[in-house]
């Protein structure tokens, strides 16, 4: 005690000082850091780079808010205080506005205030050609319909996504950090009887540096330099990827890969993700939920009629995810088809259905489209004619009406093209345009759940609108009875069991509040399991974003795992396995880790916040959706996609006042001759000391 | 704001401190010893004070601002009167040292004197005082943005710069003025020192109208060098004599052998 606490004591009391000290303060006088800011991030693939890229230490700008064309004009060529960072409403973001500022060098970057509806001409920032190089149209194969020189499925596109930017563009939220930039903007930047603003000016930085460039060719060769030879290796780009969903009604031996004696199975397809021109927001209510939610409806209409009375073949349902990147998802799969990896292979695909947008039908009829190409021969035309035919006639039963476009129109952007690419499968694609897209907001931020008309009375609490029953959800329900008596039909099942497989518009409802609106809800809790809630969950209380993403540490997309689980759900039974049996089911009699996948799940929550977990055996399988360019490390690769993401270190935008360079070299100026002057007048004291110290007589004994 | 301004305050704040001690200082091995130790014991009387205060902030109600601003003028005023009672204990120090110096040295002369200890010293409080205030507000200098956006003024960075300059040299003839009183038992310099060195230090609560801070401040400083240059031995004829440059004949006429 006594002398070794004393000396403690200080040292406990300092550290205790170093960590309750705030950081700086001068700091907070200085800069307004602004949080939830949503980049714009580089992308590559094998011969391009596109986004947005900022320098190493940002961009600064001085701020100035986009509202009239005179403002453009001020920031392009008029405006004394290059360069500008430019603040635009959403109406303002055009391509011809943008690519203005791409080649002009007085834009520091770029911020757009986000409204929350689209303009009402419709805004894509898409290509008007969706995955033109990687379809299955080529110069080889109709190459009269390549390119989109039949129909342009997205003509409002205007390319934005896939520009090369070489400043920073971030999306802010129109709430109270904008209106603090909105104010910073008016008390120093704004025009006074049309002479220019005075210093100090509101500027703005923007940092957003990302790590890859050119292309995925040299961003992967130099990942795999920095892999081999560094001690500490920098990760420049990561490859796209996640996984696929797929069931069958009939379980398959998913450990032995190839093809499967007397297999023939009916494929039901849609796709899992979407994209917009920012960096993981898409929306995509139209583009993707629509499908997602009429198929997960569809397989569980089906599923108890084809326990009961199975179909002559067997059905799968697949969900493919990455198809806005060039076919990640369904590209691999048809890969794995081909080589063998995956349960079963071509030769087992007997038909294909795939659900495109369906949502904007609006009471009016869906159109099948079909690959005229593959029709020409008699055989295929003709399968194709019969799954129309049997299409037809249950729509008739359910008034609903169906068309098919003309015999010439290409096939849409779709899943089943990758299939085409490899063998003329019949198949057919719905969806509720005739030609063009009927989607104005197609890839966007724009296309949101008010615009597929998903909204709730604002008086209802959120578990009362996770069970309202919209007009959408009816118009859902309607093509998801649709689709599941079809697949039925089209897999040898009999008509007298049609009219039994009905979908529910209840879980339709449910289905598209928690894909749109807020996924954190009660039914969405009880499907997942308990490791997936609590404190990493992956429900949030906003609706989820389907952009694919990169999977870093092998996890699975949360809407990949909400497909899953609901799939599970609605495909799969019941176990009274207990956790550690539903983990490892080898030794229980009866239960198969080959056919099946077990999962433990959480169960509703009762009134006292317990949870009641069980065991669901399904036959829901996740298969990676990476790009068989990475497998077979041809990152030039042109047969399949090649898209991977840049990393970046920070991503943060500040605003704060910036003086004139005037007054700066001033400041250096003083600096300086305050030195120099300095040195003088030392100079001259010591020199002169003993002179001028002189006067008191000190002892002759001391030294100066 | 940038490095143009970040420079420009450096050498404002640091210029003249750097001139003498490179020109006056940087060739005796002593000399820069005693500057350090006197840096040393300004931090340590800083840490003290900064002790004091820290406890009191934590144990008061940080809601209440009155009570806030009441304790920082009490944290500024410890930290006055320990700075103050430090200095006084490096005189004490440096008499001690000196005896030991003269005793075991070859020579029979003391190597440094006095009045060069109390400059030195002074000037090593200066620098160790002039970093504490300034130095985090220079790293912020450099980047690109200047203060002014909650409404603060514009010359944040130059008014410290210039106050600072004004700490550092004010420590120095304080020094000098402190050890004169104390080698002759004048009493009341040395409370004027005291008094003088509270005056600046809450001046500075004037602050953001940094003319009723700088100016006040640089006529104390004026005030004080004139004192401290007579304390070391100046009048006002070497001064007129220095100008002019009639030095050579004088220092002829006095000349003495050493």
């Amino acid at each position: 005690m006594g002398q070794e606490s004393f000396k403690w004591f200080p040292l406990l009391v300092v550290s205790l000082f170093h960590t309750s000290v705030r950081c700086s303060s001068v700091e907070q006088k200085i800069y307004v850091e602004l949080n939830s800011t949503v980049p714009c991030v580089r992308l590559l693939n094998a011969t391009h780079q596109i986004g947005c890229q900022s320098s190493i230490s940002g961009d600064t700008g001085v701020l100035h808010v986009l509202e009239t064309e005179a403002d453009l004009d001020w920031i392009l060529s008029t405006g004394p205080h290059p360069p500008y960072m430019v603040v635009m409403e959403a109406a303002f973001f055009t391509r011809s506005t943008m690519v203005k500022m791409k080649n002009s060098s007085r834009v520091a970057g770029v911020a757009v205030i986000k409204s929350n509806t689209g303009p009402t001409e419709g805004f894509s920032p898409h290509t008007s050609c969706p995955n033109q190089n990687t379809g299955v149209y080529t110069e080889h194969y109709g190459p009269e319909l390549a390119n989109c020189n039949n129909t342009v499925w997205n003509p409002l596109g205007n390319g934005l996504s896939y520009e090369d930017f070489a400043f920073p563009i971030f999306s802010l939220k129109d709430d109270n950090q904008t209106q603090v930039i909105r104010k910073c903007y008016e008390d120093h930047n704004m025009r006074m009887n049309g002479s220019a603003p005075q210093y100090p000016l509101c500027a703005m930085q923007l940092f957003s540096h990302m790590h890859a460039v050119t292309d995925t060719v040299t961003c992967m060769r130099r990942t795999d330099l920095q892999n081999s030879f560094s001690i500490n290796p920098e990760k420049l780009c990561d490859p796209l990827s996640d996984f696929n969903v797929w069931t069958s009604i009939r379980p398959l031996n998913n450990s032995i890969k190839g093809h499967k004696e007397n297999e023939s199975v009916v494929i039901a397809a849609a796709r899992l993700d979407g994209r917009s021109f920012f960096w993981d927001i898409a929306p995509s209510a139209e583009g993707t939920v629509s499908s997602i939610v009429t198929l997960l409806a569809a397989a569980q209409a089906l599923y108890p009629v084809a326990l009961e009375a199975p179909p002559q073949r067997n059905i799968f349902f697949t969900f493919f995810q990455g198809e806005a990147f060039d076919y990640i998802g369904s590209s691999r799969m048809v890969y794995d088809m081909e080589n063998s990896k995956f349960v079963i292979d071509l030769d087992n695909v007997h038909s294909l259905l795939e659900i495109g947008q369906i949502g904007l039908r609006n009471g009016q009829s869906l159109w099948m489209h079909s690959d005229p190409v593959s029709r020409k021969n008699t055989t295929v035309n003709k399968q194709v004619a019969n799954l129309v035919a049997n299409i037809k006639s249950v729509a008739s039963s359910l008034n609903l009406s169906l068309n098919e476009p003309s015999a010439t129109q290409a096939l849409p952007p779709s899943s089943f093209q990758r299939f085409l690419r490899v063998r003329p499968v019949p198949g057919l694609v719905l969806a509720d345009h005739q030609a063009s897209f009927t989607n104005r907001y197609y890839e966007s931020l724009y296309d949101t759940a008010t615009y597929l008309n998903v909204t709730y009375p604002s008086d209802l609490s959120p578990e009362q609108q996770l069970e309202y029953e919209t007009e959408a959800a009816k118009s859902l329900t309607q093509v998801a009875t649709l689709v599941a008596r079809s697949i039925y039909k089209q897999a040898g099942g009999e008509d007298r069991f049609l009219n039994n497989i009905t979908a529910d518009t209840k879980t339709v409802a449910k289905l598209l509040y928690g894909f749109l609106i807020m996924s954190n809800n009660s039914w969405f809790s009880s499907l997942l399991p308990p490791e997936a809630l609590g404190r990493g969950s992956i429900l949030e209380s906003s609706p989820p974003q389907y952009y694919i993403g990169l999977r870093l540490d092998n996890t699975v997309k949360s809407v990949t795992r909400f497909v899953q689980f609901i799939l599970a759900n609605m495909t799969g039974t019941v176990t009274k396995l207990n956790q550690s049996q539903c983990q490892n089911p080898k030794d229980v009699p009866g239960e198969s880790k080959d056919l099946y996948s077990y999962s433990w799940v959480s169960g509703p929550v009762s009134v006292n916040g317990t949870t009641d977990p069980y065991c669901v055996r399904s036959s829901v399988h996740l298969s990676k959706a990476l790009s068989p360019a990475f497998e077979l490390t041809d990152y030039g690769s042109r047969e399949y996609s090649t898209w991977t993401e840049s990393r970046w270190k920070t991503i943060r935008a500040r605003i704060f006042l910036v003086a004139s360079p005037q007054l700066e070299m001033m400041t250096l100026g003083v600096g300086v001759a305050v030195l120099l002057v300095s040195l003088v007048v030392t100079y001259f004291i010591s020199s002169k000391a003993e002179l001028l110290f002189s006067a008191t007589r000190e002892p002759p004994n001391t030294t100066y | 704001m940038t490095a143009a301004v970040f420079f420009g305050c450096t050498f404002i704040a640091f210029g003249p401190a750097a001139a003498l001690f490179l020109l006056t200082i940087a060739r005796d091995p002593l000399r820069v010893i005693f500057l350090i130790a006197g840096a040393f014991f300004w931090l340590v009387s800083l840490l003290l004070s900064s002790l004091v205060w820290f406890i009191t902030v934590q144990m008061s109600n940080k809601n209440s601002a009155a009570q806030q601003k009441g304790l920082l003028i009490f944290g500024v005023v410890l930290s006055v009167l320990l700075q103050e009672v430090f200095r006084f204990a490096y005189y004490k120090l440096l008499k001690k040292a000196n005896e030991g110096l003269l005793a075991i040295s070859q020579e029979d002369t003391m190597p440094i004197s006095i009045r060069q200890l109390s400059y030195v010293s002074g000037l090593g409080f200066g620098f160790m005082s002039g970093a504490f205030s300034v130095v985090n507000i220079l790293s912020d200098s450099v980047g690109p943005g200047t203060v002014g956006i909650h409404g603060d003024s514009q010359h944040y960075f130059i008014s410290s710069a210039f106050m600072t300059l004004a700490i550092i040299l004010l420590h120095m003839f304080w020094a000098v003025v402190f050890f004169e009183a104390c080698e002759r038992q004048k009493w009341w310099s040395l409370g004027t020192v005291v008094l003088s060195h509270l005056l600046v230090s809450c001046l500075t609560f004037v602050n953001p109208q940094y003319e009723g801070s700088l100016i006040p401040t640089y006529i104390i400083l004026s005030v004080m060098a004139g004192w401290a240059f007579s304390c070391a031995g100046g009048t006002l004829r070497n001064l007129k004599l220095c100008l002019t440059c009639k030095d050579k004949d004088f220092l002829l006429a006095n000349h003495r052998p050493r």
